[in-house]
């Protein structure tokens, strides 16, 4: 019984994956002369070069990572999809602790780090506390809270950090204690060990846990949790926060690893395609991993693409959302799951 | 304070209102049938892009409006049927919404324009402003309320005929039953999908006017993700203003006198980043007002 579900959701994932790739195709049929050129180099790029490969690599980690925070609040049915905003305040917190705390090794990179949580959790706190206090939705709320770290974050890096040195508007460079370090000659991202090892410690926060038992219960029946005597509300509230410390947490990894220094002047994005990392892995942990490669690996498809051939890699956003779609229509395939439980139930006469 | 006393700050109010009295009733029109419609960003994003590209090409700036709301009806459309037959969530469906016409929108652009930033280098269209005989001449007043676009005109009347269509007609009432009281909307024969989709193919028309003014009114290029948030703001607004289309419209105007004002600080030498923070900070504590507001009627079960 088991198997076939699972094989429904296989089929599931390879047809919606397949109709995301056909109106790819589709779209890249009107834009450009060579469309089975496009198609191909958006489809193998990654994998044409070592650099590619692990710029593809790299790209996994802050997905891997705000798909996390995303995947453990939709777990809980709270739809806080203020990844964006955390992260974002999150590298913010990054760069005050990069750029103030004293030159100690080891411990200077660690509080950095621990600063993108703190200040990750933080701006998790706004929403999570009027959702548990005053039951304003935290919809609205995270998405404005995105808009105010925007702002924010950008009023304070442009005029008290700037570095009026370099050419662009960015913040002065981090000590090299603050360094996350990479690999190789091709700078592969050392977060990427951090993001696995976080996600396959939450997923067992979640399967093996009473606490995790607690979230998925929330999540599936709140009224069943409320009155079995469970605390609903502070898991919500909890829950906000933890998912907040990880999207920050990402922020932070992303800048002391790849830049060094507070480079961002529009949002980088990451907290929006974490939610398709989220649905694609179906709010499981474990299948974050895989699900944040996969969007990985389709990004830089498309930049890769858009690099040689001219046509906007934004095109890979369209079939993110038609993913999403697709993956979250209950309905789809239903017949044959229903009939897939009562052939079992058949079996049990 | 003087710039309160000004009738140019006013008029400025209506004009930065204007999309949000029509992301008001497009929240308000797909909420009375308890699907909250999260994409109507997105659909305006839409109507914003087509109206300017169509009016564009068309040279004509109404052909443009229609095509703009046209493209939004249609993302309506497609969420109206992803939610009510495949059975997608409502609320990630509309993000998905949101997702797809922000990268539509710049991956067309650029294949159009070869611009990924804004439709500068075509040339624009703009829907006409109109002044209003008589009503010009009134001295303050007719200087806030004279000489707007005409989108703001038909915004403001579509406020009466919502709160109209809403309140007094059967097919509001049919509607407002779905979404109190669905079981018993069934019982005496209305059919729930139908009134449904209905309420988000409204919300979807809505919306596309309210894109359209963005790029077509409001200023006369199209720019990505030139929304910026709008669509959620109305959300807000029309939450606090329940049901009533009045009173989501006056929500509305709070908005406005918000962005109005952060434009009147920004020439203060007030840094652009904070002032453009107000109208989202403000949603937050409008937010906060309703649903404390609300909270006390419940008791302590219900508010789990």
């Amino acid at each position: 019984m088991k198997r076939t579900l699972m094989l429904l959701e296989l089929a599931r994932f390879v047809i919606t994956v397949g109709i995301a790739l056909l109106i790819g195709y589709i779209f890249l049929l009107f834009s450009t002369d060579e469309p089975m050129e496009a198609f191909k180099l958006f489809l193998t790029g990654p994998m044409t070069t070592q650099r590619r490969f692990f710029e593809f690599l790299n790209n996994s980690v802050p997905l891997m990572m705000t798909g996390l925070a995303l995947s453990i609040v939709f777990q809980a049915k709270v739809f806080n999809i203020g990844a964006e905003g955390q992260l974002f305040f999150g590298a913010f917190g990054a760069m005050i602790f990069a750029l103030k705390f004293p030159q100690i090794p080891w411990l200077h990179l660690i509080f950095t780090l621990f600063g993108a949580t703190l200040f990750g959790s933080f701006w998790a706190f706004v929403p999570a506390i009027l959702r548990t206090k005053w039951k304003a939705s935290e919809l609205v709320s995270s998405l404005m809270m995105n808009y105010i770290s925007y702002f924010l974050v950008l009023f304070l890096v442009n005029n008290y950090f700037r570095d009026k040195a370099a050419g662009a508007l960015v913040s002065y460079r981090f000590p090299q204690t603050a360094w996350l370090s990479t690999l190789t000659k091709y700078r592969l991202n050392s977060g990427l060990f951090i993001a696995i090892a976080l996600s396959i410690l939450v997923g067992l926060l979640f399967y093996r846990t009473k606490l995790g038992y607690q979230i998925r219960v929330v999540g599936a029946n709140k009224k069943f949790g409320f009155y079995s005597g469970m605390k609903t509300m502070s898991v919500i509230f909890w829950i906000q926060i933890l998912s907040g410390a990880i999207a920050g947490l990402a922020g932070g990894i992303e800048l002391t690893a790849m830049y060094r220094r507070f480079v961002w002047q529009s949002l980088p994005g990451y907290g929006f395609d974490g939610i398709i990392v989220a649905i694609l892995a179906r709010n499981n942990p474990f299948l974050v991993i895989p699900s944040a490669l996969f969007i990985a690996y389709l990004r830089i498809g498309a930049n890769i693409m858009g690099r040689t051939t001219g046509i906007a890699p934004e095109i890979v956003i369209v079939l993110q959302s038609l993913m999403i779609l697709l993956i979250t229509a209950e309905a789809l395939l239903e017949k044959f799951k229903e009939k897939a439980v009562a052939k079992e139930a058949m079996k049990g006469d | 304070m003087t710039d309160l006393l000004n009738p140019e700050f006013w008029y400025s109010v209506i004009r930065v209102s204007t999309p949000l009295f029509f992301g008001v009733m497009a929240s308000l029109l797909s909420s009375i049938t308890g699907t909250i419609n999260i994409g109507i960003e997105g659909m305006m994003l839409m109507s914003a892009f087509w109206g300017t590209i169509i009016a564009s090409f068309t040279q004509n700036s109404w052909i443009g409006l229609l095509a703009g709301v046209a493209s939004s009806t249609l993302l309506a459309i497609l969420l109206a049927y992803f939610h009510l037959k495949l059975k997608t969530d409502l609320v990630i469906g509309g993000v998905a919404i949101n997702l797809l016409s922000s990268g539509l929108t710049v991956f067309l652009l650029y294949a159009i324009t070869g611009d990924k930033g804004s439709s500068a280098s075509l040339r624009s269209f703009t829907i006409p402003k109109i002044d209003i005989p008589f009503l010009k001449d009134i001295p303050f007043i007719g200087k806030v309320l004279s000489g707007h676009n005409t989108l703001t005109y038909i915004a403001i009347l579509s406020i009466f005929v919502v709160n109209y269509l809403v309140k007094k007609t059967p097919l509001g009432i049919r509607m407002r039953s779905v979404g109190e009281n669905p079981d018993a909307a069934v019982s005496v024969g209305i059919s729930v999908n139908k009134m449904k989709s209905l309420s988000l193919v409204l919300s979807g028309i809505f919306a596309g006017f309210g894109g359209a003014f963005l790029s077509m009114g409001y200023v006369s290029w199209f720019a990505r993700d030139m929304t910026s948030g709008r669509g959620f703001i109305s959300i807000a607004a029309q939450a606090l203003g329940g049901n009533s289309a009045l009173f989501g419209a006056f929500g509305a105007l709070i908005f406005g006198v918000a962005e109005a004002l952060g434009i009147t600080l920004q020439s203060l030498r007030i840094p652009s980043e904070i002032t453009n923070m107000l109208p989202f900070i403000l949603t937050i504590v409008v937010l906060i007002i309703y649903a404390r507001s609300k909270i006390r009627s419940h008791s302590r079960i219900q508010e789990q």
